[in-house]
């Protein structure tokens, strides 16, 4: 309790230091996922379009999360160096695999009846995707998102090793110091995010879901 | 094979699985696009126009009902209107008329989702959707396929009530014999890709082109001919008994039903009456037996297309 306290009482005398790693953790984040989400999305939305290349595809990506995040910034340090560039790289990398297996995974289990049907009805290919098979596989797709968020959150308290900045910097210099305040003060906030992307993206990803039978 | 179906026709292809009913179906609508031969809708080739316009044009309802579980049952049935460009208030007005046209109130269904429906009211969704933006012709593959036996008696019955007041041409796919006659003008007989019979469905029971359609159709069964013929085919004329202790039976119905009254009350005979409910003749199993006889003999069939019996 005592070091909670203490650490407490750290963040009370150094509010813009908190504040400022709070602000390079969320900005790293987000940049990240937002970069990731716009190139992975539609190469899982183009792995489920093709019967060949997209299985071996979405299976390379699942193989090359096995990779642990720390060793793939470590990895990208000789190519770009220190600071925020690589360690978005290895964010924007380690978001990659639920997105493009959840998007792929998403639009591939809607339903070939109702996807025929749209046809049937007389939807073009763009209006069958836009209108029918994206919307039901959404669901999934946030899932995906869901998961990617988590491990960027958390991931990006790493790259305060080449750093970056951001919470993890309490964390270093925590350890490095052997202070557990300040490992609190990197430690119990990231925890937060952590829990907080959780509960947004699962109440999003029940209202992107359709109902399913009531009991009536 | 070449075939003609007739403005405003009921036709029903009927065949075992995998004789290709339903690919002569998705052929009409260009879900499989042909690779030979020629398919005319009015007499305009279904290649002159781009496959999603004819589609537009073309209702069609599939067996697993294929609503999209994403939209409310509103949204499903104004998806083709919405496609064809209809204005609002033109949409909200047609999608009302239909819901209430297959038997669900609007003002209930229209914001429920597809999973709150039972399998049955789904398939009446999926009729309304195909029927919405007021297409000629309706493609009909198994719809009623996954329903239990009452409610495909109903909605058979909904559906030629359906077609009577509107009279699209409807093409309708079934491996269900009791369905077709029930519900054809003219069946199509087909196996293993080709046409064996097309006739009414009268004619096929009594005259099964070869011992394939005999077995398919199973026109040894008597009842199931018997309900194909009206009870004022067999009609004896004279005075009804005054007291009697059957519930009439109306000159529309048919043999099956009769023999069913007849049987179930134990009376010698029944009364006929007319749509006025006037008694008009009298009905007894010698009738009804030479009715069934008779009608296998005869060459012409009784039951013109046009003027059907009345189902049940």
């Amino acid at each position: 309790m005592d070091s909670l306290r203490h650490a407490w009482q750290y963040v009370q005398d150094n509010p813009d230091k908190v504040e400022q790693a709070l602000w390079v953790h969320l900005r790293l984040s987000l940049t990240a996922l937002a970069m990731a989400m716009v190139f992975f999305i539609p190469l899982g939305v183009l792995a489920s379009r093709t019967n060949r290349v997209g299985p071996t595809l979405v299976a390379g990506v699942g193989a090359a999360r096995v990779v642990p995040s720390l060793a793939v910034l470590f990895l990208l340090l000789p190519v770009f160096g220190l600071g925020e560039r690589p360690a978005l790289v290895a964010l924007f990398l380690l978001a990659g695999p639920p997105l493009v297996i959840n998007t792929d995974a998403g639009l591939r289990a809607v339903d070939r009846a109702v996807l025929e049907n749209a046809r049937g009805l007389g939807m073009n290919a763009i209006q069958a995707f836009a209108r029918v098979q994206a919307p039901l596989a959404l669901p999934v797709v946030v899932a995906g998102i869901r998961t990617a968020t988590i491990e960027v959150v958390a991931s990006a308290t790493l790259a305060a090793f080449i750093g970056a900045g951001g919470f993890g910097t309490f964390i270093t210099s925590g350890l490095a110091l052997r202070d557990v305040r300040l490992l609190l003060v990197g430690a119990i906030p990231v925890t937060a995010l952590a829990f907080l992307a959780e509960a947004l993206l699962s109440a999003l990803e029940r209202w992107v879901s359709p109902p399913v039978a009531r009991p009536s | 094979m070449t075939f003609t179906v007739a403005a405003s026709q009921f036709v029903v292809l009927l065949g075992p699985s995998g004789c290709g009913k339903t690919t002569l179906l998705k052929l009409v609508n260009r879900l499989y696009e042909p690779t030979s031969g020629t398919i005319a809708i009015n007499g305009i080739d279904t290649r002159s126009l781009p496959a999603p316009a004819l589609r537009r044009r073309i209702g069609y309802v599939i067996q697993q009902t294929g609503l999209f579980p994403h939209m409310r049952v509103g949204e499903n049935v104004a998806v083709v209107p919405r496609l064809v460009g209809w204005d609002k208030r033109r949409t909200a007005a047609r999608v009302d008329e239909l819901l209430e046209l297959v038997g669900l109130p609007a003002e209930e269904y229209r914001r429920r989702y597809p999973a709150q429906l039972s399998g049955g009211q789904q398939q009446r969704v999926g009729l309304a959707r195909a029927l919405a933006a007021e297409p000629s012709t309706l493609l009909m593959d198994e719809p009623f396929g996954a329903l239990d036996a009452i409610t495909r008696g109903r909605l058979q019955d909904e559906l030629r009530h359906i077609h009577g007041l509107l009279g699209q041409t409807v093409i309708f796919v079934t491996h269900d014999v009791e369905e077709a006659v029930r519900l054809a003008d003219r069946i199509v007989v087909m196996r293993d890709g080709r046409i064996v019979q097309d006739d009414t469905p009268l004619r096929i029971l009594s005259h099964p082109a070869d011992d394939f359609v005999r077995d398919l159709v199973g026109a040894s069964d008597v009842l199931r001919r018997l309900s194909l013929i009206p009870v004022h085919q067999a009609i004896r004329s004279g005075i009804p008994d005054a007291a009697d202790r059957c519930p009439p039976v109306t000159a529309s119905q048919n043999l099956r039903t009769a023999l069913n009254l007849l049987l179930d009350c134990g009376a010698p005979r029944l009364v006929v009456v007319d749509a006025d409910a006037r008694p008009i003749g009298t009905l007894d199993l010698e009738a009804i037996q030479q009715a069934a006889t008779v009608d296998v003999a005869s060459d012409s069939p009784i039951v013109p297309p046009d003027i059907a019996p009345t189902r049940r």
